[in-house]
């Protein structure tokens, strides 16, 4: 547990509550970045600005932190090509699939008490845990 | 254009909150995955802090008659648990353990100047774009064979409006 660091974890899980609650607070909006994605895939009228404005202040975000921290944000992907592209794409087929990922299940639908979200979420971890134990200790590829 | 306000803050304090948090680190989502290895907690932390927050206020703010902003809150009405759900979840736990990305933190690392992440984001849209117009196909084609079979539906048109 030596990369354990609980203080900006909880600073930053409640930033993103925080933030679930703005967009449901001013727009009755559920916080899921695969919903909000879907819906710019498949834009309905009047539907589309919100959502990409909202996709790219998730990526300027981190380049206005790391402006006014001077600091450089950390990002190590030990994941190889095939990985990445593979990996990429179970991720978008799959939250697509159940509807929603770990922010629009795990924080706001946990937060709804839903149990479709229950169930999304216990089982994406299970499996998310289950594929960094084989790929790291039973095939030691550890891509 | 307070609504267009409201989207562009929520959407940077959750990016802030991923960034500080540190789930814009793929390393840092395959230690915490990595139980057995040299396990990293702090991702619990972030969901449990997160969650937490939305557990305490959502009730609270579904008890309104309208958001503040909107006529009606837009928020999923399904309530059963389906096979595509299940099997959805499994498909997407097992790619975020592969690639150690979940779909905001894709967003997040987007303008990094990081290859990678350009790669899982394509990828990711690819995934995305094959379940919806896959799933669309496929209820073209039931429906075409007279059987109103249900539609197997990506995010989004699950949700209905709710009107309250």
């Amino acid at each position: 547990m030596a990369n354990f660091t609980p203080v900006s974890a909880l600073i930053g899980g409640l930033l993103i509550g925080l933030a679930a609650v703005i967009l449901l607070l001013f727009n009755g909006r559920i916080m899921g970045v695969t919903g909000i994605t879907g819906g710019v895939m498949q834009p309905q009228r009047h539907d589309l600005l919100w959502r990409v404005l909202f996709l790219a202040s998730l990526a300027v975000a981190p380049i206005l932190y790391a402006k006014a921290m001077s600091e450089s944000i950390t990002i190590e992907v030990t994941g190889s090509l095939p990985a990445l592209i593979i990996g990429g794409f179970l991720v978008g087929l799959g939250a697509c699939a159940a509807s929603g990922c770990t922010s629009g299940h795990g924080v706001c639908g946990l937060g709804r008490l839903s149990k479709r979200s229950l169930v999304v979420t216990v089982t994406f971890m299970a499996t998310s845990i289950a594929t960094v134990y084989v790929m790291r200790h039973m095939v030691g590829s550890a891509s | 254009m307070k609504q267009l306000i409201a989207t562009i803050v929520s959407g940077l304090v959750f990016g802030l909150g991923l960034t500080i948090s540190g789930m814009v680190n793929p390393a840092k989502i395959s230690g915490f995955l990595d139980i057995a290895g040299n396990w990293d907690p702090s991702l619990a932390i972030v969901l449990a802090a997160a969650a937490g927050v939305t557990a305490l206020t959502f009730s609270l703010i579904l008890r309104r008659q309208r958001p503040i902003l909107d006529s009606k809150f837009h928020v999923p009405t399904r309530t059963d648990v389906d096979y595509m759900l299940v099997l959805g979840a499994g498909i997407f736990g097992i790619g975020w353990g592969i690639a150690g990305f979940c779909p905001g933190p894709v967003y997040t690392t987007l303008l990094q100047g990081r290859w990678e992440t350009l790669v899982v984001f394509v990828a990711m849209i690819a995934g995305m774009a094959v379940f919806k117009f896959g799933s669309a196909y496929a209820a073209s084609h039931r429906n075409r064979g007279g059987a109103a079979g249900p539609v197997l539906t990506a995010d989004g048109s699950d949700i209905q409006e709710r009107r309250s």
